[in-house]
């Protein structure tokens, strides 16, 4: 926190002292001032980028839950599969941005695609190591007390990858809003990346750094959420990190 | 007839014989040792036993009934607690009965009765993560009584403890075992422990494993600590380390 107002005050110097041109580097009062002249606006994108991004995310969500689960079943599949996923993510996203836009048009769907692809990878993996990480010992344990695999799954498994999933999840979550503003900067109606490349092409530097901001504390924001559901999901750790902070 | 019986066990994994020809019975109420060297197939005959795995000759009767090879017919402990941590003491003790399909509230009601009479009192809204490792070891030993109330097989499920709440341990089982009239297959690499433990002892030894000897420890339980210091102790002693060629 100290760090980044010490930043803060170094920029607003630099700017102040005419280090650096104007236009290329706005004070950090004048990006605040951007931003509270144009909050209409960018409260309107907001909602356009975050509706984006919520919907890509549950989908890719599902999406990386139910190729683990199959995966994770058969490791004939898993064999199979897994290179093809690893491929997914080598595509560089603002290649594939526009050939979306080129089939699905200037809609969400090419939006929710593109953030599906960028946010499955991590809750799929996650899952798997999750999934793998269980104590083969409790899974015996289990199967001694005549549980069936699906029982095994759910009262074991599952729990077990808890910690893995949410990991995924924070990344997932930072993917879908960068993903969203990428989608939306390469072909769109409206969404924080429209009004990006709007900003750029006014030269209006004071609102981009404006709306970059705005971009990674909507990111924070989600990460955030996803933390407090894992402290719901995960009451057990809480307890654990305390009694750690007690013993210290 | 016997609670427990196995009948001329062998097994081998990979043309590797582990165990040859193992024959053993548990009587109601008695407590009874597998003594042996770490790696002498004590374990894969627990896992024969619980129907973890199936043998490749030879039987497992349970009252009787042929159980080979079934799983979810006696309860099986290990040195590992394996409390899951990620739900509470009384949901982790409740477990066996929630997979048999009880009711939850059922199933939490039956376990409670019972956190007393462990010494668990007032664990039951607790994380595993909470409880020190002679607690653990208690609520996993509850959640076996609650799996079967029968035979209960515990593969050395006191050797992580340190000596002093190992012993303690040691006690308190055999009063709760004498309460709830639990009969015991035990496992375990502790010479001490197991004359301490034990109405009858089986050796098992050498590659693959088999029965050596059989040896009745005939003495009342519960047996004080000092018994330990005893000649007759250490002629028990003496013959079981020569049973095990470690003499």
């Amino acid at each position: 926190m100290a760090a980044v107002a010490i930043l803060l005050l170094v920029w607003q110097g630099v700017s102040v002292a005419g280090l650096v041109p104007r236009y290329m580097l706005p004070a950090p009062v004048e990006v605040l001032q951007a931003f509270w002249k144009d909050r209409g606006a960018l409260w309107n994108n907001s909602l356009i980028t975050l509706q984006e991004a919520g919907l890509g995310l549950v989908c890719g969500v599902s999406l990386g839950f139910l190729f683990a689960l199959v995966m994770d079943a058969s490791p004939l599949l898993y064999r199979a599969f897994y290179p093809i996923l690893v491929i997914t993510q080598t595509i560089p996203t603002v290649a594939i941005a526009p050939l979306l836009v080129l089939w699905f048009g200037y809609e969400m769907t090419p939006k929710v695609i593109l953030i599906v692809l960028v946010t499955f990878f991590p809750v799929t993996v996650g899952l798997l190591d999750g999934f793998r990480s269980v104590d083969r010992d409790a899974v015996g344990l289990l199967r001694s007390m005549g549980a069936s695999k699906k029982q095994i799954f759910w009262y074991l498994k599952a729990p077990s990858a808890l910690p893995q999933f949410f990991s995924g999840l924070r990344i997932a979550a930072a993917y879908s809003v960068v993903g969203a503003v990428i989608s939306e900067w390469l072909g769109g109606f409206g969404g924080l990346g429209v009004y990006m490349t709007r900003v750029k092409s006014a030269f209006a530097f004071e609102k981009m750094f404006a709306v970059i901001f705005l971009i990674s504390a909507v990111s924070l924001l989600l990460m955030a959420l996803v933390n407090g559901l894992e402290r719901l999901a995960m009451p057990y750790r809480k307890v654990k990190q305390e009694e750690r902070e007690d013993s210290q | 007839m016997e609670l427990l019986e196995v009948r001329n066990v062998s097994k081998s994994f990979d043309g590797r014989p582990v165990l040859e020809d193992v024959s053993l019975t548990l009587r109601k109420g008695e407590l009874v040792s597998l003594l042996g060297v770490s790696g002498g197939g004590k374990t894969t005959l627990f896992h024969i036993i619980s129907g973890l795995l199936l043998p490749d000759r030879g039987q497992v009767f349970l009252e009787g009934e042929e159980v080979t090879g079934q799983p979810g017919k006696v309860s099986y402990m290990l040195q590992k607690d394996l409390l899951l941590p990620h739900r509470t003491i009384q949901d982790n003790v409740a477990l066996p009965l929630l997979l048999k399909g009880v009711p939850k509230k059922e199933a939490r009601s039956r376990a409670a009765a019972l956190f007393e009479e462990f010494g668990l009192g007032g664990t039951e809204k607790l994380w595993p993560s909470q409880l020190s490792g002679g607690m653990r070891q208690r609520a996993a030993l509850l959640r076996t009584y609650l799996f079967s109330q029968n035979v209960a097989l515990l593969d050395e499920p006191f050797s992580a403890l340190d000596t002093l709440t190992k012993s303690a341990i040691h006690r308190w089982y055999l009063e709760v075992m004498e309460r709830i009239r639990l009969s015991t297959l035990f496992i375990t690499h502790d010479v001490d422990e197991a004359i301490l433990l034990s109405d009858r002892i089986y050796l098992l030894s050498g590659q693959p494993g088999t029965v050596r000897e059989e040896i009745v420890i005939d003495k009342p339980r519960p047996r004080s600590p000092e018994f330990a210091l005893t000649d007759e102790f250490l002629a028990y002693k003496r013959r079981i380390l020569q049973g095990l060629g470690q003499y």
